[in-house]
């Protein structure tokens, strides 16, 4: 019994030999994830900022991060953004809040204008998140005073009594140790993001600074990158 | 005939992998029980950093997919392929390098992620240290199973082990791939990719996490532990073949549908949605086969309490790879995505499958690797009963949740504006919250008293059972 054919030749002798069932399944689940990611490096309509330059921030030279002003176009983060959008990720915010807007009315008129693809393009890894239990962050920035979001990071429900969000208190004790946002900015180089020298080197000054001054700095940033002129499409 | 058995095989390791199973279900489902509480209630948070639901929910999700899922798999991969191939393990050394490797790196999640350490990837939040732990380990536990096969006695390899190994290859390109990063320092690291990439990558990791270590992986339980327990041959070996192959190559397409809508290119997600809607007919087909079997032998759901996880787990599996297609398909995504009905989708899947026929294959695997009958079969009917039960209320909690929210984000009022603030859609779901940490806390009582259960028979049954065998 054991030597008569059930199914077709190719499916007897896989059956037969793990090596050969190991090959095959090993070509076979590879075809998907090439098809659907490999083209995503290289493809043009991807980042949108292919066609419409505009949208990066064209920095000169001699300029400062610092130098940058809302609306300028997308860029890296500064050393204080960047020490807050690393415990935004700690406290795992993305596990309720959302960076991603979809194109559609509802989502425009309570958020903004929907998020592009280059509008990430400086975040290892991204924070599009999967799931709203709070709004969209998106474009938070500049919607709400520093003040608010220091009330509302340490006690939620002061501000919005039907919040469910934790209170954060720990992040107006601890204080920001500038040889580790270095380091990071370091890190973020070696994966791509463009920082100078002199980048790295202002770290410096995020010396004394809490971590809920870095959280918000990072989030009054969220959105206000690109000046989205009116007409324009940016994705297809 | 046992004690050759004994000698044969190497039960031990699957003995230990099976009790580390049952406690990691039981310590699992209580962090998830007391997230549930965090959302219900915030105070919950108790102000205390490694509390705060933000970092105990990755703690949650590792604990019953990699701590319970992982040990699950481990011991029913490593019990069937002796029983199937007859021949022991081809390393006993590798086996238990293994489950101690495997063990720590569960110990490793504990202590980092409530403290914040993560790489911000959903399901992948182990840091690089752990990353390549995992990486070895996991490698050891597939060559050690595909070594097993080929040192085989049968001519053929059964059908339970193509899903498992089918599993393993996929694991390991997927963590491998998704888990690229360049580490700044001991414990903290940076994914290689950004934006709109990293989240493909993501999403083809996170759904073949699912399509994958929790659906072929636990169709090979299902394979070797369905038929066995119901005294039945599978029904159909020709759609073994089909659905094994389609399923395969299909999975494997479904992430980009977590990404519909976003700022990926429409075609990739569209690709993924369609391919979903087709995916419905292989894992129906896996469903069928696996009920199919019981063909002739229904009487025995009446008295055998194992076979009802088993078999429920199936309707459960079929029902959420109907609701899965559903979700992914445009128009559904729309109102779904972002909303609770997600984690109401998950859930079914995870309770209602994976831990159900998970559960089946414990109590079947310690019945015979204890060589005894499990110290109380009312128990194993009052676990059934909580978890389809708990199951149950926490579903349906998350479908009128998430549809709820949904409907309320995108309505509009008479005069065109937005009629509900995003704080009253919270406020809204308040009751539903509540349903989910009832249906939560009914669902981790099941698990505890599976633990009960096996503890006792691991030792007072099975000497009750040695002394009416010296009697008799």
């Amino acid at each position: 019994m054991a030597e008569q054919i059930h199914s077709t030749k190719l499916q007897d002798k896989i059956e037969r030999n793990v090596f050969l069932m190991f090959i095959m399944l090993a070509v076979l689940l590879s075809i998907g994830g090439l098809v659907e990611i490999v083209p995503l490096f290289f493809l043009k309509n991807v980042e949108e900022y292919n066609k419409h330059p505009e949208i990066l921030w064209q920095r000169q030279p001699n300029e400062k991060l610092t130098d940058w002003k809302a609306g300028d176009g997308i860029r890296p983060y500064t050393p204080l953004e960047l020490a807050g959008r690393e415990i935004y990720i700690r406290e795992g915010c993305y596990l309720c809040h959302s960076q991603m807007i979809r194109p559609f009315r509802n989502e425009m008129e309570r958020y903004g204008h929907y998020s592009l693809a280059a509008e990430s393009m400086y975040d290892h890894p991204f924070q599009w998140g999967s799931k709203r239990t709070g709004p969209d962050l998106a474009r938070v920035g500049g919607k709400y005073s520093n003040e608010w979001h220091y009330q509302h990071l340490l006690a939620p429900r002061s501000v919005v009594p039907e919040s469910v969000m934790p209170n954060f208190p720990w992040l107006a004790k601890n204080k920001l140790d500038p040889a580790h946002v270095a380091a990071d900015m370091r890190g973020m180089r070696a994966v791509g993001v463009p920082y100078t020298q002199d980048d790295i080197a202002s770290a410096a000054d995020v010396a004394g600074k809490t971590e809920l001054q870095a959280v918000v700095a990072y989030l009054q940033v969220l959105g206000t990158e690109v000046k989205f002129e009116p007409g324009v499409e940016y994705r297809e | 005939m046992e004690a050759t058995q004994e000698q044969k095989y190497n039960f031990d390791v699957v003995r230990w992998f099976s009790i580390m199973a049952v406690v990691y279900l039981v310590v699992g489902t209580l962090v998830g029980v007391y997230i549930a509480s965090e959302l219900a209630y915030p105070v919950m948070n108790l102000n205390i950093s490694f509390l705060e639901f933000g970092r105990l929910r990755p703690l949650h999700t590792n604990a019953v997919i990699f701590a319970f899922g992982g040990c699950t798999l481990m011991a029913s991969a490593f019990y069937s392929v002796q029983r199937t191939c007859g021949v022991r393990l081809w390393s006993d050394k590798m086996a238990w390098f293994t489950f101690w490797g495997w063990n720590l790196i569960i110990v490793a999640a504990v202590l980092t992620l409530p403290q914040g350490i993560t790489q911000g990837k959903e399901y992948a939040e182990l840091e690089w240290p752990i990353d390549i732990a995992i990486a070895v380990v996991w490698l050891s536990y597939a060559f050690n199973f595909a070594m097993t096969i080929a040192r085989r006695k049968t001519s053929h390899i059964y059908v339970s082990n193509w899903f498992f190994l089918g599993m393993m290859v996929m694991i390991t390109y997927l963590h491998v791939v998704n888990s690229l990063a360049i580490p700044v320092s001991l414990w903290k690291s940076y994914s290689i990719f950004s934006g709109v990439q990293d989240a493909m990558i993501q999403w083809w990791w996170g759904h073949n996490a699912v399509g994958f270590y929790l659906t072929a992986g636990f169709l090979g339980i299902m394979y070797y532990f369905v038929p066995k327990q119901a005294g039945r041959p599978v029904y159909s070996y020709r759609l073994s073949v089909l659905h094994f192959w389609a399923l395969m190559f299909g999975y494997v397409w479904l992430g980009a549908h977590h990404l519909q809508y976003t700022a990926l290119p429409d075609w990739t997600g569209s690709l993924g949605a369609a391919v979903s809607l087709a995916m419905i007919i292989p894992s129906w087909g896996g469903a069928v086969n696996g009920m199919m079997t019981l063909s002739g032998a229904w009487d025995k759901l009446r008295t055998d309490y194992i076979l009802r996880f088993l078999i429920m787990s199936l309707a459960f599996y079929a029902m959420s790879t109907f609701e899965g297609p559903v979700m992914s398909s445009k128009t559904v995504n729309a109102l779904s995505h972002y909303t609770d009905w997600t984690i109401g989708h998950v859930h079914s899947g995870a309770l209602g499958w994976v831990a159900m026929v998970g559960c089946g294959a414990l109590y079947h695997m310690i019945e015979k690797l204890w060589n005894t009958r499990m110290y109380s079969t009312k128990l194993v009917n009052l676990h059934f009963w909580t978890a389809t039960i708990g199951t149950v209320v926490y579903i349906t909690a998350m479908w009128v949740s998430g549809i709820m929210q949904g409907l309320m984000w995108r309505d509009y009022d008479q005069y065109g504006a937005l009629t509900y603030t995003f704080a009253e859609s919270v406020a809204a779901m308040h009751p539903y919250y509540v349903m989910r940490l009832i249906g939560g806390i009914i669902y981790w009582c099941g698990g505890a008293v599976m633990l009960y259960n096996v503890l006792m028979t691991v030792t007072v049954g099975q000497r009750r059972t040695a002394a009416a065998g010296a009697t008799a």
